[in-house]
């Protein structure tokens, strides 16, 4: 099974939008190692017959699907960083 | 006659309904006490004395004009700082969401002011409800009332602090692996994770959807039971809440433990657990025993990879949950001036603490390609085989008791170097959560001058039993009667 190095925490990272200092990577590589190390126990249970639980809900509720008011806009504006007509307003995404 | 800050809430209200008291004389009783104790314990985050005097006056002038006593009127609550507060900020212990004042109101606060409740303040917690010690809060450590130089637990812990030390009666915290049962089992308070859906998570910030629970914190479980029927209920907000009646659970706690089959995992219990810890539960079963219980041996064969489990299937759902934190809709901001990439990735290493971003690192890998099966979906498989164990023990037995920790709190900075230690600390709570049942955890006497816990579980939905068992037991043995010296 997977031994995490450097280069795992570096690809994950990138995954997950962190930007990481060397020590950071450094550490958390260690630590994902240790980590996954003792997550290994249940790489020797046999679960070819066990069903997935990838819920916690004991029934599904259904509504009916009605039309109503969400948050005022302008105050959920109010608490981004940078807004301008109405809009969030982010980075150059291109060029 | 006790002073106002060690009153319960349900004596409280008592008062306060045949106005012996008013509301803002209670308010202002626990405003002085924050007041004199926050010093030395650091549980909150925010302080909202003159909404909370507001409120109280409300509450007074409804009952002045011959109103009905609401089932919480003049009740002094801490929330964590999980719960978003119309206007207030919501920290969650992080950094990155510096400056954020959410424009709604948390279901779960929403229910206790309009039974009449007043907020105090927002409680100090791991960052995002990651930790069992509250030193992960970007601002500060708690301190447990008991020993200032040990942990509260966490990552409730600023919630389970407060109302040890008698700055509230009352608190709200958040459990996805043990987050209110903890903290109450180290500070010497009762503490409850009701069944997964039976109350509403509209407005707590999100940390592992599939196991996040909000529930109360208390000095008795009659004041558990009392705000639990306030708190639960199915709510069009939150499409994971239950419609399921909801009892006044607090009016049927008469009922003795007589004929209860109280199960006990021995099996699980056989490793790393304090000795002082393990003899405070033999004699909490023998408690229980003397007040009519019947105690049976019942086996979880797979509750020893709860942990395991655990931490690949709450960090893959946290790897998700916190994509959101971006820089773009809320919070601070880092690196605006570069590229859209430079800027999320500089806003979440600058806005994350360190168990945030391992965490995320971690659930990140275990959903990425090539690891997915080999870990997420094997989690989730072993999920179900551990709630398969409870279903097959509660045939044998009507709830299951363990200590609810391994040991008493710890030292601060004994375990901040070491995560896997700490995630340890979350070995007898994190089945519960897997399993979605409900979990309460009542003092059950010191170790070496330091409060522990006996942890009851139930079968979903079955809160009464653990409500009637908690109270019997605590009715029985006293311990939640036990106040930390230095705190009159």
């Amino acid at each position: 099974m997977a031994q995490a190095t450097v280069e795992t925490v570096e690809r994950v990272a990138r995954l997950a939008r962190l930007s990481l200092t060397a020590e950071e990577k450094a550490l958390f590589a260690s630590q994902l190692d240790q980590i996954l190390a003792y997550a290994q126990s249940i790489q020797g249970l046999a679960l070819e017959a066990a069903t997935p639980m990838s819920h916690a809900a004991t029934s599904e509720i259904f509504r009916e699907d009605q039309n109503t008011p969400g948050l005022d806009r302008s105050s959920v504006l109010e608490a981004a960083p940078d807004a301008v007509d109405g809009l969030f307003r982010v980075p150059k995404v291109l060029g | 006659m006790s002073p106002l800050h060690w009153l319960t809430a349900a004596e409280i209200r008592r008062r306060v309904a045949a106005r012996e008291i008013s509301a803002e004389e209670v308010t202002r009783a626990h405003l002085a006490r924050i007041n004199g104790c926050e010093p030395r314990v650091d549980a909150f985050l925010t302080v909202l004395s003159d909404r909370a005097l507001a409120q109280a006056r409300r509450v007074d002038a409804a009952l002045a004009q011959g109103g009905p006593a609401p089932a919480l009127a003049g009740v002094p609550v801490v929330v964590k700082d999980v719960l978003d507060l119309a206007g207030v900020p919501t920290t969650c212990g992080s950094r990155i969401l510096e400056g954020y004042r959410p424009p709604f109101t948390a279901t779960a606060i929403d229910r206790l002011e309009a039974a009449g409740a007043v907020i105090l303040g927002k409680a100090n917690m791991d960052e995002f409800a990651m930790g069992s010690s509250t030193e992960n809060s970007a601002f500060k450590p708690t301190r447990n009332p008991w020993d200032g130089d040990r942990v509260p637990g966490g990552s409730s812990g600023g919630s389970a602090a407060a109302v040890a030390a008698g700055m509230a009666p009352l608190a709200l915290g958040s459990d996805t692996g043990g987050s209110i049962r903890q903290p109450a089992a180290l500070c010497g308070v009762v503490g409850l994770k009701p069944s997964y859906g039976r109350i509403s998570r509209y407005g707590l910030v999100a940390f592992a959807s599939s196991l996040d629970q909000i529930g109360p914190l208390s000095r008795s479980v009659e004041d558990a039971a009392l705000s639990a029927s306030v708190l639960c209920g199915w709510d069009p907000k939150d499409a994971t809440s239950a419609q399921r009646p909801v009892p006044a659970w607090a009016d049927s706690l008469g009922a003795s433990a007589a004929g209860l089959r109280v199960g006990v995992p021995w099996g699980f219990l056989d490793r790393g657990i304090d000795p002082g810890v393990l003899a405070r539960f033999r004699e909490a079963l023998e408690v229980l025993k003397a007040a009519g219980a019947q105690v049976v041996e019942i086996a979880l064969p797979h509750a020893s990879h709860a942990i395991a489990t655990y931490y690949i299937v709450a960090t893959a759902e946290a790897s998700s949950n916190l994509a959101r934190y971006d820089g773009v809709r809320y919070g601070s901001r880092r690196g605006g001036e570069g590229s859209l990439s430079q800027m999320y990735g500089e806003t979440r290493d600058h806005g994350f603490g360190a168990e945030v971003k391992r965490r995320i690192i971690l659930g990140t890998f275990v959903l990425s390609a090539g690891y997915y099966d080999a870990y997420y979906l094997r989690a989730q498989k072993v999920r179900g085989l551990i709630r398969a164990d409870f279903e097959s023990a509660f045939e044998a037995c009507d709830l299951v008791a363990t200590p609810t920790t391994p040991t008493p709190a710890f030292r601060l900075g004994e375990k901040t170097s070491d995560p896997l230690q700490m995630y340890l600390a979350d070995i007898f709570t994190v089945p519960a959560n897997l399993a979605a049942i409900p979990g309460l955890s009542v003092p059950c006497g010191l170790v070496d001058g330091l409060p522990v816990g006996l942890q009851l579980l139930g079968r979903a939905f079955d809160e009464a039993t653990l409500f009637r068992a908690g109270h019997a037991y605590e009715q029985a043995a006293d311990h939640h009667l036990a106040r930390p010296p230095g705190f009159a």
